[in-house]
């Protein structure tokens, strides 16, 4: 065989080992895409709307959005002057920096309203569901009311804020919401 | 007329080397004859499979993928099928049996350099035998759809989201849905019952195919002749059966009478129905898991955290190539060598323990300390091994009985 042919029978060779395997990666892709959230899964995570008209001061109630607990946390006028006064040092990411929420919650109090708190009720680290603990003292003595996880102990203050120290990434995820009317809200709407 | 199934049998034969292979790879493979108690357990790893194998066949003849009726329906197999009880037992406790008989024989092989060359592959073979063990054991754990089942999955699904980037979205991809559902309890059925006993029998095969190309090591720990040898059957088969017998008494007695463990085999949250807006007070895993668990909440950050996981896990694979010393037998490494193991495993029980008890401060610096015990194994094998070269105190072969 001349050196023409089996240069070109090595061309050849190489080409088709290139075809099957292009063809193999795309035979990957409906194997792959079928494990992303279905048509079904995506439709159950509509907004979903929330009247707030029964939440008393320090009342907090939580309601399923996406197959996730989300708080509703309707703060007294004590809790909202004690965030106001919080000092952030020991907080890692104070300013919200590198936690998720609508740009509008991007503030100390991490919410559209100072007395609303809306929050994806899974702790940063590993998706565990905090307590609330609103006394002071009532996780260590130098408590001053937060959130606690009891899974790997992470902690957050009265604005979902993580303190330093704990395994917990960053602060809790605000869901987007919007209030159609002072009382009344939507979870996983515009904002 | 007589000559005929004599013929038979030679047409088959040459067809099909089955009489052959076994007497290869059972009756005839030769072993040291110096193998004690601690090679009992390779053995039993094998019937720990074959049961979890047959059981779990069963259980999934009654068993419901689906969230509305899981619970339900492994409290029918429980309550209604007739011995529907005794398969449960006997696979659940299965599991942790099986990872008790696999603990100690990869303690065997770290005492008695088995991971050295020429088995180097062999180990890791092992090694990724065992992490597939573990992804088998948590695919399966979701199933009952039990609290336990439903947070368990959630942290440990939530320990991709770590992940720079893609994580988030890899956390997505793998539930399926926003949050564990009904969606990601169909995958892991099936990635339990198929995907990994599938690639898990084919790694076993692979495992004794390498360690009957390399030979079995012994406590010695040295290249034995062949008059050091004996064939398998009836010398070894004899042994195993013996030791099986104790084995299985000791599972009866726990399937028959202590089937939850004292709460380390089967959870009690786990007999409460998945609720995805309630977390347990105490989340633990089951008790094999405990000790990397433990390394994954001593360390206060989230990223380094899931590293330091995988890294004592993963540090195994490399053990053949950490130590340097051409000794294989823990009788006659160095001082040190002995302390070193000492330290590694007496710390892999401590975080074992500290894995399973709530994270308070006290128990978090423990938790660091036994992890930084652990890891110092690895890190200081390659340091002093290299000073374990000479060899002129191994025996030759062995010592004449």
């Amino acid at each position: 065989m001349g050196q023409c042919c089996s240069q070109r029978r090595r061309f050849l060779g190489y080409l088709s080992g290139a075809l099957g395997a292009l063809g193999l990666g795309a035979l990957g892709i409906p194997f792959l895409s079928a494990w992303w959230p279905s048509k079904k899964t995506l439709d159950q995570g509509a907004p979903v709307e929330v009247d707030l008209s029964d939440l008393p001061q320090g009342g907090l109630i939580t309601i399923p959005w996406r197959g996730q607990p989300i708080w509703i946390l309707r703060r007294t006028p004590e809790e909202i002057t004690q965030i106001k006064a919080a000092m952030t040092g020991h907080l890692r990411d104070p300013n919200s920096n590198d936690s998720m929420q609508p740009e509008a919650a991007k503030n100390a109090y991490r919410s559209l309203r100072e007395d609303i708190l809306i929050l994806v009720a899974l702790c940063t680290h590993l998706g565990c569901i905090p307590s609330y603990k609103p006394e002071a003292g009532s996780v260590s003595p130098s408590w001053e009311g937060g959130f606690y996880c009891p899974c790997h102990g992470s902690s957050y203050d009265l604005s979902g804020r993580v303190f330093k120290g704990v395994p917990a990434p960053t602060n809790m995820t605000v869901p987007p919401y919007e209030f159609l009317s002072p009382n009344k809200v939507l979870i996983g709407g515009s904002a | 007329m007589r000559q005929i199934p004599q013929k038979l049998w030679q047409w088959f034969d040459k067809r099909l080397p089955l009489v052959g292979s076994i007497m290869t790879h059972l009756t005839h493979y030769p072993a040291p004859k110096n193998l004690n108690f601690w090679y009992y357990f390779g053995s039993f790893a094998l019937v720990m499979l074959i049961n979890q194998l047959l059981t779990g066949l069963w259980l999934t003849m009654f068993y419901q993928p689906n969230p509305q009726m899981a619970f339900a329906s492994v409290e029918a197999v429980m309550r209604d099928v007739s011995f529907g009880w005794l398969l449960r037992y006997m696979h659940s406790t299965g599991a942790s049996f099986f990872f008790i008989v696999v603990y100690a024989h990869m303690f065997r092989g770290l005492i008695y350099g088995s991971y050295k060359a020429p088995r180097e592959l062999l180990w890791m073979v092992g090694c990724l035998l065992f992490v597939l063990m573990m992804a088998e054991a948590f695919f399966g754990y979701l199933l009952p759809w039990g609290q336990m089942s439903y947070w368990g999955a959630q942290v440990i699904t939530s320990l991709f989201e770590a992940i720079p980037f893609i994580g988030p979205s890899l956390a997505l991809f793998i539930r399926g849905d926003f949050n564990i559902s009904g969606v990601v309890l169909n995958r892991f059925f099936a990635l339990h019952v198929v995907a990994i006993p599938l690639v898990f029998i084919g790694l076993v095969g692979l495992h004794v195919v390498c360690l009957h190309s390399v030979g079995s090591n012994n406590p010695e720990g040295i290249e034995l002749k062949k008059s050091d040898k004996i064939p398998f059957h009836p010398y070894y088969t004899m042994k195993d059966l013996f030791g099986l017998s104790a084995l299985l008494f000791v599972f009866a007695v726990v399937v028959f009478y202590f089937p939850e463990g004292g709460g380390f085999f089967l959870e009690p949250p786990n007999f409460v129905e998945a609720n995805s807006l309630v977390t347990p007070e105490h989340i633990a895993p089951v008790w094999y898991m405990m000790p990397f668990y433990a390394v994954l909440r001593a360390i206060p950050d989230k990223l380094m955290g899931v590293l330091g996981m995988g890294a004592a896990i993963g540090l195994w694979f490399f053990l053949p190539f950490l130590d340097r010393s051409p000794i294989r037998s823990v009788r006659y490494r160095s001082k040190v060598h002995q302390i070193m193991l000492t330290v590694f495993v007496v710390s892999f029980v401590c975080l074992g323990y500290l894995g399973g008890q709530p994270a308070t401060p006290l128990l978090t610096n423990l938790a660091r300390l036994a992890s930084c015990a652990y890891f110092s194994f690895f890190v200081l094998l390659p340091l002093y091994s290299s000073f374990e070269q000479d060899t002129t105190h191994l025996p030759h072969r062995l010592a004449v009985a």
